[in-house]
């Protein structure tokens, strides 16, 4: 035996959360150690879309896994509504990016054939609409937009209802949740992981690091690796309106209830308890000069979240050499990625081995120093 | 259900609830006048379309959410009634333009 459980998986956010369940549904024992309330829970401050275009410029690899994601999400969304009962409100009718002015048209058009030229990547489609074609999709855009890409696998969900479907799950599948249970230690001996909280000991045969920005520290605890380069962003909530957007924008979606989120500012400050108002007007000014008729919505909320992000943008799934057991996972896109964590990356972790021809890529012996056993893909 | 003071004599104030002509009190809100109508007042809500009327009259509960002079999601609790103003019983998420 190696501990009272199979796996213990550290971070109860929605990467962590995905891969608890996953193992879950494969009939392993799971324990989720979570942090509290005020934890930096990009889960909670997220944007909720289920993206591709533009994911995977410099790692042709990273297209192939969002397009897997993508296309493995519609099977995430019906388990997860034949368990719990939650519709997550998956949406993939695909999505634009928009421009203002011919300068972003002319950039945006670099970025689309950039991607095109990229070898090894995923097809996914992108391509680049005229105003007047954007218009046929999106009736109410105002007279300053250009045009705009599009992808026809871009898609959007109700990401809070996800995660608390993840969570009901795990009664369901008899997983054990931890809050307030930090892990500050990690021990390995006799085959089993050792993990202290400030609530006791947990023990378990396996351990998955999904901390998201936390990984950075916990990870050299177990020969890993997983440097972080976190960002803030904002996000602006208008009041419900009638349903005008039927697709998501990367800047701009309408949920399912029909409130107007407006997004993706990018701030190296790293406080999530304020936010610059001077940002959000920008967004807002951007938000009413592509569909006029925001100006008139009152504004209902605003947050400031803190963005998991690996230092290079990428993934990182990685399985210590000198800790055989212990896998770190880390990404920006939890949402969009859920999906292959769920399916793909629980499977691995049950099998104690990383897929190469999947994650290989995605090994952080990119970042040079210490390697895990995922390297040389 | 809600009936005026006999003693109330402030003056009147025509106001328009989805078109039809009715008389208010200068100083109600428009939520209070609405109450007092005697017309069916209730609001769809923006999600599951339940019907409500205002309720805490004091700009908190947004229940007394309601169109005023085309403009929508008003709370209809923190608006004094004036002359000629046209209301509508707003079903509904606001829509676009109101």
């Amino acid at each position: 035996m190696s501990g009272e459980y199979d796996v213990a998986v550290v971070g109860g956010g929605l990467l962590g959360s995905a891969i608890a369940w996953g193992l879950g549904r494969l009939g392993k024992s799971v324990a989720v150690l979570d942090e509290g309330d005020i934890a930096k829970r990009a889960s909670r401050a997220n944007f909720a879309l289920v993206w591709v275009q533009s994911k995977g410029l410099g790692m042709p690899a990273y297209t192939v896994w969002t397009v897997r994601a993508s296309e493995a999400w519609g099977q995430l969304a019906s388990e997860l509504k034949q368990q719990s009962g939650l519709d997550v409100c998956l949406q993939q009718n695909g999505g634009f990016h928009l421009t203002l002015g011919e300068d972003e048209f002319g950039q945006r058009s670099e970025l689309v054939t950039r991607m095109h030229n990229q070898a090894g990547a995923a097809d996914y489609r992108m391509e680049m609409l005229s105003a007047s074609e954007v218009r046929k999709s999106l009736p109410l855009i105002g007279p300053e937009v250009s045009g705009g890409s599009y992808c026809p696998l871009d898609g959007h969900v109700n990401s809070l209802r996800t995660f608390r479907a993840f969570h009901t799950g795990f009664k369901a599948f008899g997983i054990d949740y931890f809050p307030d249970r930090p892990v500050t230690a990690i021990t390995k001996s006799g085959g089993e992981f050792r993990l202290t909280t400030p609530a006791g000991e947990i023990r378990a045969g396996k351990i998955v690091l999904a901390a998201g920005n936390a990984n950075q520290t916990l990870a050299p605890m177990v020969g890993l690796h997983a440097p972080m380069g976190p960002t803030r962003g904002q996000i602006v909530v208008t009041e419900r309106t009638v349903p005008f957007l039927p697709h998501p924008l990367t800047t701009i979606r309408q949920s399912d209830e029909g409130t107007v989120m407006i997004g993706d500012s990018k701030e190296e400050e790293l406080d999530d308890r304020a936010l610059k108002h001077s940002i959000s007007a920008v967004m807002a000014d951007r938000a009413q000069r592509m569909f006029p008729h925001l100006a008139r919505l009152n504004v209902v909320r605003s947050w400031a979240g803190i963005r998991v992000m690996p230092q290079d943008g990428f993934p990182i799934y990685d399985q210590s050499e000198t800790h055989p057991g212990a896998f770190v996972a880390c990404c920006h896109s939890g949402v969009t990625l859920a999906s292959n964590h769920a399916f793909d990356v629980a499977r691995m972790v049950a099998q104690g081995s990383l897929e190469r021809e999947l994650v290989g890529a995605f090994s952080a012996s990119r970042f040079g120093g210490a390697s895990g056993a995922n390297a040389g893909c | 259900m809600f009936k005026r003071s006999e003693h109330d004599k402030r003056p009147l104030v025509q106001i328009f609830v989805d078109g039809v002509a009715v008389a208010a009190r200068q100083g109600d809100t428009v939520s209070a006048a609405l109450l007092v109508s005697g017309r069916d007042a209730r609001r769809a809500t923006a999600v599951s379309g339940a019907p409500r009327l205002p309720y805490c009259m004091m700009g908190v509960c947004f229940d007394c959410l309601v169109t005023i002079d085309g403009v929508g999601n008003r709370q209809g609790c923190l608006v004094p009634v004036t002359e000629g103003m046209q209301i509508e019983i707003q079903k509904g998420k606001r829509e676009i333009g109101k």
